[in-house]
């Protein structure tokens, strides 16, 4: 805790952070910073864990990109590290490209985005946001993140054992993940019973912490929409992850206990015939499994806009447009995104009445996205921007997100699903979602709060680098997608396309993207000398270094355990900018009216 | 550092945390097994032949019985606490530990019963629903059992520190086995009757 603050409030606030520190009993290493049970230790547990994961997943889609834009050449530089039994003479087989495939999707969403966004930046700042000494459930709280961690040791472990990791596909539909030869479909469902543990209890905890712990004054309405956001998510995840936890089971059933949930009768694999009792059905799991994976890609994306929401606001010294329509937006959206999960599967035959309703239920589900997305649009709007390192991403999300969103409409009606579906373009709508949708929301909310979890800045020129090259990079691993899909590439051709004709006007695009990749890759390394330079070297800060408004603001950079030095009082709404008649800019949540 | 409403209710709300946290923790878990009786249901929908009458009813009644008074026993030993006589409170609750322990002596009859005539979970699509979902409710039971044990035990000296908190502790341990036994009183009759 040893850093240098600016003069005056600064040197007294380091006084008080340390006669704070030392009413606490002194905690070991272990306990501070392993077993620790202070959220924000937890969150940046989560955070780094995310980050980590994120990195790995990103670098087994770099390896399937070489696959993709030179098929059936020796991967150069790493080719001879895969292994014989993966890339003998580091020429990539098509089992290990499946394996590369499906651990990417499994790796990028539970165990790279959702951690980061709801373990890490949950964790870190919701608690401040609201006031709180801490979560509500401590020791839960560790428990969660060390489910986490379980599982991902679990899902990395699988790639050493003999057979390899899962291979058939994140989303793991069965029959074909059921007969799957070798350990690595198992580890994929014990790995993600842990993580969906993990995340069970996480989202207890940051709902009742939401509900119980608020600071006076703090009502509903005051609420930052970050907090908001965070809070229907957790719902999600309570509600819609136990349907896959039981369909987890039912898989390990199947693949252990000799059951046949999954496995209709006369099911011949590999010209023989299935010693199993069949009756199965095959649509359940994709049943079971979508009804999680659609509320998650609202996980996915709505601590995003919680994220840009709490930026745009600051950047542009404005309240944000429209708070209530957020607020009743996200809430709406929380609901109809548990009646809208088969949309994914009208290829399955399973009829018309059902595709009716679901194209209905997707329709209406856009608007309270769009609401969203134009609320934060309309809050630039006559704003004197600062254009600061996470503004950038944070602007950068919005048309990003806006793109994915509206490429998703054509997938959501059945008639032109039919054409689309399983094809590149589809890889490229849920991509622009997340990855320069949601992943550029989440380096928005490191830059942006990287100082309160330090005490010090990230530096904006790298930051800058690294915004405008991933920016350019991402966008030309991604918009190409939509030209293959459109031309009817199909998503899952481990030789990128070249056995099929009709893929020969697009098949240059594949070395545009794989380049492009490896552009993202090396735009990716001032950020990570940023992120530990800063740690140590970075511009030291006082506590509200961005005038903000919130109460995460209210607490010391770094804040000590326990978080506040005294009790915070909330005496406004969160994003009083620009108040006519006040001094300053910026009148914080918990600074009562005269200040 | 003390965490707020650990023990006492927040005003504007009317709840301590622990008391929302396990309502939360039953919601999800009403999705777990939501989705199994789903499953249950779709199963048995698409199905060429159920079967009927593979299950002994009668070991089924009797456990449904032990259940059920297993609750009221539960309850007993919550309101005991509440009128502040904790050697009766330990009494029910001991009860309701043995109780638990009789409805898995009996499954285990049950379970033994079918694998000696060489019908596991592989046998067909009802038996494989029926060891999945009674298995799950098993777990459930063992885990209220390990939580009543940890009250009878190390857990019961909260009692002489925090009379408040450990009344409540007893409670939601008291929510958690009313749902596990409700869960109990819808598998009986799809399983065993219907």
């Amino acid at each position: 805790m040893d850093h240098p603050t600016t003069p005056a409030r600064g040197v007294q606030e380091h006084a008080h952070t340390h006669v704070h520190e030392h009413a606490h009993e002194e905690l070991g290493f272990w306990r501070k910073y392993v077993f620790s049970l202070d959220h924000k230790v937890i969150g940046i547990q989560y955070a780094v864990t995310g980050l980590l994961f994120l990195l790995f997943g990103f670098t087994l889609m770099m390896i399937m990109r070489w696959q993709l834009a030179y098929p059936g050449k020796a991967i150069p530089i790493i080719g001879g590290l895969l292994g014989v039994a993966n890339a003998p003479g580091g020429i990539m087989l098509p089992e290990f490209y499946n394996q590369l495939g499906a651990m990417h999707g499994t790796i990028m969403v539970f165990m790279g985005v959702v951690p980061l966004a709801v373990g890490g930046f949950g964790n870190f700042v919701l608690p401040l946001q609201i006031g709180a000494p801490d979560m509500a459930f401590p020791k839960l709280n560790m428990m969660s993140y060390w489910s986490f961690f379980l599982g991902g040791v679990t899902m990395i472990v699988s790639f050493f054992l003999p057979g390899g990791a899962a291979n058939s596909g994140w989303t793991s539909y069965a029959p074909l993940s059921v007969t799957a030869i070798g350990n690595g479909q198992t580890m994929w469902l014990i790995g993600m019973i842990f993580l969906i543990t993990s995340s069970l209890l996480g989202s207890v905890n940051f709902i009742v912490t939401t509900v119980q712990l608020r600071a006076k004054g703090l009502s509903w309405m005051r609420l930052p929409f970050f907090v908001w956001a965070q809070f229907v998510t957790s719902f999600l995840l309570l509600l819609a992850f136990p349907p896959l936890e039981a369909a987890g089971v039912l898989q390990l059933m199947d693949r252990l206990a000799g059951t046949s949930f999954f496995l209709p009768s006369g099911l011949v694999v590999s010209g023989k015939a299935l010693t199993v009792a069949g009756e199965g059905n095959p649509l359940l799991w994709q049943h079971l499994f979508w009804f999680l994976a659609h509320p998650e890609v609202y996980v996915l994306i709505l601590p995003a806009m919680g994220i840009v929401s709490e930026v745009i606001a600051n950047n542009t010294r404005k309240p944000l447009w429209g708070y209530k329509a957020l607020v009743y937006s996200v809430i709406f959206l929380g609901f109809m995104s548990f009646i809208v999960w088969a949309h994914h599967m009208f290829m399955t035959g399973m009829g018309t009445t059902m595709s009716a309703f679901f194209q209905t239920t997707t329709m209406i589900i856009s608007i309270p996205s769009v609401v969203i997305l134009t609320a934060l649009l309309l809050s630039l709007w006559g704003a004197s921007i600062r254009f600061t390192t996470p503004m950038l991403f944070a602007l950068a999300f919005l048309p990003m997100f806006g793109i994915g969103g509206l490429t998703g409409l054509p997938l959501g009606l059945a008639p032109s699903d039919i054409h689309l579906h399983d094809t590149y373009y589809v890889i490229g709508h849920f991509h622009y979602v997340v990855a320069p949708g949601t992943i550029f929301a989440l380096f928005a909310g490191i830059y942006y709060w990287f100082p309160k979890a330090t005490g010090r800045k990230m530096n904006d020129t790298l930051g800058v680098i690294h915004f405008v090259g991933s920016f350019i990079a991402i966008n030309l691993v991604f918009f190409p997608m939509f030209i293959e899909g459109l031309a009817g590439m199909n998503r899952r051709m481990y030789d990128g396309g070249t056995m099929y004709t009709h893929n020969a006007a697009v098949l240059h695009w594949n070395v545009v993207q794989g380049y492009a990749a490896w552009a993202l890759g090396v735009f990716q390394i001032p950020f990570i000398v940023n992120f530990f330079m800063s740690i140590k070297w970075g511009k030291a800060v006082d506590r509200n270094p961005w005038e903000a408004t919130t109460l995460e603001w209210a607490a010391p950079s770094p804040p000590g355990h326990g978080n506040f030095l005294t009790e915070p009082v909330v005496y406004r709404g969160p994003y009083e900018y620009s108040v006519p008649g006040s001094a300053r800019d910026f009148s914080p949540q918990f600074e009562p009216e005269k200040a | 550092m003390n965490i707020p409403y650990t023990v006492e209710e927040r005003p504007d709300t009317g709840l301590a945390n622990g008391k929302l946290g396990i309502w939360l923790f039953l919601a999800s878990e009403v999705m777990l097994f939501g989705a199994l009786f789903s499953t249950y249901i779709i199963l048995r929908t698409g199905s060429t032949e159920w079967p009927h009458g593979e299950l002994n009813v009668a070991l089924g009644a009797v456990n449904t019985v032990i259940l059920i008074s297993s609750s009221v026993t539960m309850v007993l030993a919550w309101a005991a606490l509440k009128m502040n006589n904790f050697g009766r409170h330990r009494l029910f609750l001991i009860a309701t530990f043995l109780l638990a322990g009789i409805f898995l002596v009996n499954k285990y009859f049950e379970y033994a019963d079918h694998f000696a005539r060489g019908e596991g979970p592989w046998h067909n699509t009802f038996l494989a629903i029926y060891y999945t979902l009674t298995g799950l409710h098993g777990l459930h039971i063992l885990g209220g059992m390990i939580v009543m044990a940890y009250f009878i035990g190390p857990g019961a000296s909260l009692w002489k520190r925090s009379p408040e908190q450990f009344t409540n502790r007893i409670e939601y341990t008291g929510l958690y086995w009313h749902f596990v036994d409700l869960v109990w009183i819808f598998l009986f009759p799809i399983l065993y009757l219907l």
